[in-house]
């Protein structure tokens, strides 16, 4: 080893602690950087090579009833790989051990296994038979919440009929990566479930034998899918087609896809915040060794050192610390990257999730660190570099001082001395003051990003299940029924209210852009299902025959209030209608579009115009409620509001308990990096100073208070400075995140900001104690000798 | 207490000899002017200097006479304001930093009061410093042998006491085989005793290396080692005398 290079490791070896601090907030961004990044690649890779393997449709059509022979010809439109007809109905279910109905999506798969797009893979159990038209193969997700086991039986209303489904098998399908209800919000995987039956079973219990309802298109590879859509729509029109859609619109896939893109907008975003951090401490640090060594540079530039030597030596100091950090970062980012994962199974069912680490991303975070290390070396560097030697032998001159702003405000005689030396120390140091004012503010800024996740949520699902949907059940009908059924429904047992909707899927068109969602028909002044604007908590006026949209539709759409829009009825007569835009309304998710329910009906000429209930029960008469629901044919679904609640709670809470830890520990040692090493920094510039003190006759306690007095403050300056770039950050993450499907509500509350304002004092206090233990150990007379 | 030279050593002492006349340096009209922020100080007003080949030249002056400033510029650490320096007929005074960085590098040795050894690094590890970046050095333990340091190479400076130190200094500075040792108050910060020990090192290099030597002292007494005797005086030389009869540094008092 070179004589310089041991040079380096022991002057590192000295200031370890430091450089341990700087190199902890380094492996922090690098972590974020592999766990974001690695379950990117790993989701994305997983998620591509299951949609390969099980043949995953391109597009999808739902319609009211087509023979089978048209199937033939949608195989013929031009770039059709393979056609997949198929029967599917969503069905009430009955399960032992749950009160209440869950809602079963029947999807007919051949009776003699073959290659089918959106092919299942079995993960238990078995295939069915030919012949056996009770047997099933369900969703792993339903059956591991509810238990469920080949050999298992489910009680399920086909067209009517109470029917005992045997389970056969346990299975997954690209189709439902993320196995949402239509309409709902969160995954509620005991009361939702796929049912794969055999086409011939399915065609008998919905009259379908002959026919479909259902369709999905495996396309050639450099296929236009916009133009199969278009020609698969003239098909299906005369059928009922509700208007196909892409896979970018599938559902699942769909989700998927959002998660993706937010998980690698954060794998950017939060590393770079980290290592940006680190650069300024790399940068504190540095300067002030190439301070305290610049007679030994001037010494190596007087044995003949060359310009290139006496960089690289400095560039190698923060190159060791930060790559440190990075090998850290690597390493625990791959294990924490792991855990992220296996929580992705939560909400995502793969066959296998396999952790993946691409070496590119690794090198992405070799590269960041090298660049934090780089940027933060740079300036203490260049002095280095261009150090005179002659003039370095000469020690340095005393620093320059001049009385502080506060006592040139006349309030000098307010001040003790060691005030005054706290203030001046600010001021002469502006650039230094100001980046240990901005890394602790950067801190507080990261917990507040990390916390806010929780209040938004918070918001999120007041708004959703408190202030706009006021109802404890939803009960969907299998078809829209007369409108007179709402009085059925109020009569069911420990009904309270009971609240009409209709429902209808439409495809609404402004010009080039449109989207197929449906139109929810709600009375004029709804009390249960509410259509709130988030902003101003106003409801919106249902009373007028135009459509209230949702602001994000409206801007997905292009329009606003006053521009009408035309919407295509997909169901009975097909209508096309101009509708005026009333208003449009400010929601945390969904595109919806809301109608009063009188003029949905008038939309629609025919008398079938209710498509479900909103109700409010007693809850000691739920069981018999639900016995009802579930001895009731035409009822398809019902929601039960607590117990979505509830499932969210379970599903969201153990993980936000483990993010709010990450997050705290992760702003904690940032705060601990900077305000250590500003103490440091100042503990060794001025140990002098301090111990001559000492021997004046000041006490520990005295000369605590300047340098930790001096600490103190700067915290105190950063906080208000956190709390708005906390802000700021959060709007900019929120901004970032957007989707088409949702925002993430910008909501921090007061209590958080406190909270998270006392972790970041209390990271302060810490660092200040552990350097306050270094100050009692000052060796004065050691320190009075040398020479500086 | 020391150890002898050995033989590659005499040989260019031998060689040396040839050319004992030869001038190394040539200092014409040289002035260094500093700005001091408000105020500018004239370092040096104009000096004319030469040191030949094996020549041991001390350098006198009070503190501010501006003999730190000349040694600087002789040893390619400075430039001058104005004037020239020439080292074996290249000119310095106008010299960019890589050139005076490879001149400093190949040719000169430099000691320092303050010793300005790197506290991180052993005794032979600072001599190492420069041996691994010149051509044709002689090993660090050699060098510290020379020194009377051979038994205490392991130790880091805080461990050596101030004369140790400094002839680790020295030793740093001669393991390249320089052609010329220039030495900044060898002794400044040491007492009789030891400053002796280190004034015998650096005279015995001079004598059995044949290495041009200049030392700055403010000590008069040390003068009388020297073969030449330079007196510095407000930035400009007052004196240059030969000094027939050496004393040994052994013999020195103050």
């Amino acid at each position: 080893m070179q004589a310089l290079d041991r040079k380096l490791f022991r002057d590192l070896w000295r200031i370890k602690g430091q450089a341990l601090a700087i190199s902890m907030v380094i492996a922090v961004g690098v972590l974020m950087l592999i766990a974001y990044l690695s379950n990117f690649n790993s989701l994305q890779s997983t998620r591509d090579a299951y949609y390969e393997r099980q043949r995953f449709g391109h597009v999808f059509a739902t319609l009211k009833r087509a023979p089978l022979s048209l199937g033939n010809r949608i195989s013929a439109i031009p770039g059709v790989a393979q056609a997949e007809t198929r029967v599917v109905f969503d069905v009430a279910l009955d399960v032992e051990g749950l009160a209440e109905p869950a809602t079963g999506r029947l999807v007919s798969i051949p009776e003699r296994q073959r290659e089918i797009v959106n092919d299942v893979v079995l993960v238990r159990g078995r295939y069915i038979e030919p012949g056996r038209s009770d047997e099933a193969i369900i969703s792993l997700g339903f059956a591991d919440a509810n238990r469920l086991e080949p050999g298992d039986t489910v009680g399920a209303i086909l067209n009517g009929r109470r029917r005992d489904l045997e389970v056969v098998g346990v299975g997954l399908s690209p189709e439902y990566v993320y196995t949402i209800r239509p309409g709902e919000m969160i995954p509620d995987n005991a009361r939702f479930g796929v049912f794969w039956m055999g086409r011939r079973a399915l065609g008998a219990a919905f009259d379908m034998e002959g026919g479909f309802n259902d369709v999905s298109l495996l396309l050639r590879p450099g296929t236009q899918v916009e133009g199969v859509i278009q020609e698969l729509d003239e098909l299906l029109r005369p059928y009922g087609g509700w208007g196909a859609i892409p896979r970018d619109l599938q559902l699942s896939h769909w989700s998927v896809q959002n998660e993706l893109n937010g998980i690698r907008v954060a794998g950017v975003i939060i590393p770079i915040v980290f290592l940006g951090v680190a650069a300024f401490l790399l940068h504190v640090v540095l300067h002030r060794i190439v301070a305290v060594q610049r007679e030994q540079i001037a010494t190596l530039k007087a044995l003949g050192y060359q310009r290139l030597s006496i960089a690289l030596h400095y560039t190698y100091w923060a190159l060791a610390i930060s790559l440190t950090g990075t090998l850290i970062g690597t390493v625990c980012g791959a294990l924490l990257g792991r855990g992220m994962l296996s929580m992705y199974n939560d909400f995502f069912r793969f066959p296998v999730l396999e952790y993946r680490l691409d070496p590119v991303v690794v090198a992405g975070a070799v590269v960041l660190g090298i660049v934090a290390a780089v940027f933060g070396a740079r300036t203490s560097v260049r002095r280095a570099v261009r150090l005179q030697p002659a003039e370095a032998m000469r020690p340095e001159p005393p620093a320059k001082y001049s009385a502080s702003l506060v006592e040139r405000l006349g309030l000098r005689r307010l001040l003790s001395q060691p005030a005054r030396i706290i203030l001046r120390n600010i001021e002469r140091q502006p650039v230094r003051s100001a980046i240990t004012i901005g890394g602790i503010a950067l801190s507080l800024a990261v917990l507040i990003v990390g916390m806010f996740a929780v209040d938004s949520l918070d918001l999120m699902m007041d708004m959703q299940f408190r202030v706009s949907q006021r109802q404890d059940l939803q009960l969907t009908f299998t078809e829209p029924i007369s409108p007179d059924g709402i009085y059925s429904l109020q009569r069911l047992p420990g009904v309270m209210m009971a609240e009409p909707v209709l429902s209808v899927p439409v495809r609404l068109r402004s010009g080039q852009r449109s989207r197929q969602l449906s139109i929810m028909g709600l009375p004029h002044l709804p009390q249960l299902f509410r259509v709130i604007d988030v902003e101003t908590l106003s409801p919106a006026d249902l009373s007028h025959d135009g459509v209230v949209l949702a602001e994000r539709l409206a801007h997905v759409l292009d329009v606003g209030p006053g521009d009408s829009i035309t919407a295509e009825v997909l169901i009975g007569s097909r209508p096309v209608r101009e509708i005026a835009i009333t208003s449009t309304v400010r929601q945390h998710m969904g595109l919806a579009a809301y109608m009063n329910i009188d003029a949905v009906r008038r939309l629609l000429h025919h008398d079938k115009t209710l498509s479900g209930g909103y109700l409010t029960v007693d809850s000691q008469a739920l069981p018999e409620l639900f016995r009802a629901i579930k001895e009731t044919p035409a009822i398809a679904g019902s929601g039960l509001k607590a117990a979505a609640l509830k499932s969210f709670q379970e599903t969201f809470a153990a993980n936000l308990g483990i993010m709010i830890f990450f997050n705290v520990l992760f702003a904690s040692i940032i705060a601990f990096g900077v305000v250590y090493n500003a103490a440091r920094v100042s503990l060794a510039e001025r140990s002098r100073e301090l111990a001559s003190l000492r021997v004046m006759g000041f006490t520990r306690q005295e000369i605590s208070a300047i340098l930790l007095g001096e600490l103190g403050i700067l915290a105190l300056l950063a906080l208000p400075l956190g709390l708005l770039l906390g802000y700021a950050l959060t709007s900019l993450l929120t901004k970032a995140m957007e989707t088409e499907l949702y925002a993430l509500p910008f909501s921090v509350v007061p209590s958080t900001y406190a909270v998270c304002a006392l972790t970041i004092l209390g990271a302060t206090v810490v660092s200040g104690l552990i350097v306050r233990r270094k100050l009692d150990r000052l060796d004065l007379l050691e320190v009075l000798k040398a020479k500086e | 207490m020391m150890a002898s030279i050995p033989d590659p050593a005499q040989q260019a002492s031998a060689a040396d000899g040839i050319r004992s006349n030869d001038i190394v340096f040539e200092a014409k009209n040289v002035t260094k002017r500093y700005d001091m922020g408000e105020v500018t100080v004239d370092a040096l007003r104009g000096v004319n200097l030469s040191l030949r080949a094996s020549e041991f030249i001390v350098l006198l002056g009070p503190s501010g006479s501006g003999k730190s400033t000349l040694l600087n510029i002789l040893g390619g650490l400075d430039v001058p304001t104005s004037g020239t320096v020439t080292y074996r007929g290249r000119d310095l005074s106008g010299a960019d930093d890589a050139t005076r960085t490879a001149y400093r590098r190949n040719n000169v040795g430099f000691v320092f009061q303050f010793y300005n050894l790197i506290p991180s690094l052993t005794a032979r590890e600072n001599v190492a410093l420069v041996t691994e970046i010149v051509r044709d050095p002689m090993p660090p333990q050699e060098a510290l042998r020379i020194v009377g340091l051979g038994d205490r190479m392991n130790h880091f400076p805080a461990q050596l006491s101030g004369g140790e130190q400094q002839r680790v200094a020295i030793a740093r500075a001669i393991s390249k085989r320089p052609e010329v040792l220039l030495c900044d108050e060898p002794t400044g910060a040491l007492d009789i005793s030891t400053g002796v020990v280190v004034l015998e090192a650096i005279e015995r290099i001079n004598r059995e290396l044949g290495t041009a030597t200049a030392v700055i002292t403010h000590n008069a007494a040390v003068a009388s080692i020297a073969d030449r005797v330079v007196q510095l005086s407000d930035g400009l030389i007052v004196a240059d005398r030969s000094n027939p009869v050496k004393t040994a540094a052994r013999d020195l008092t103050w």
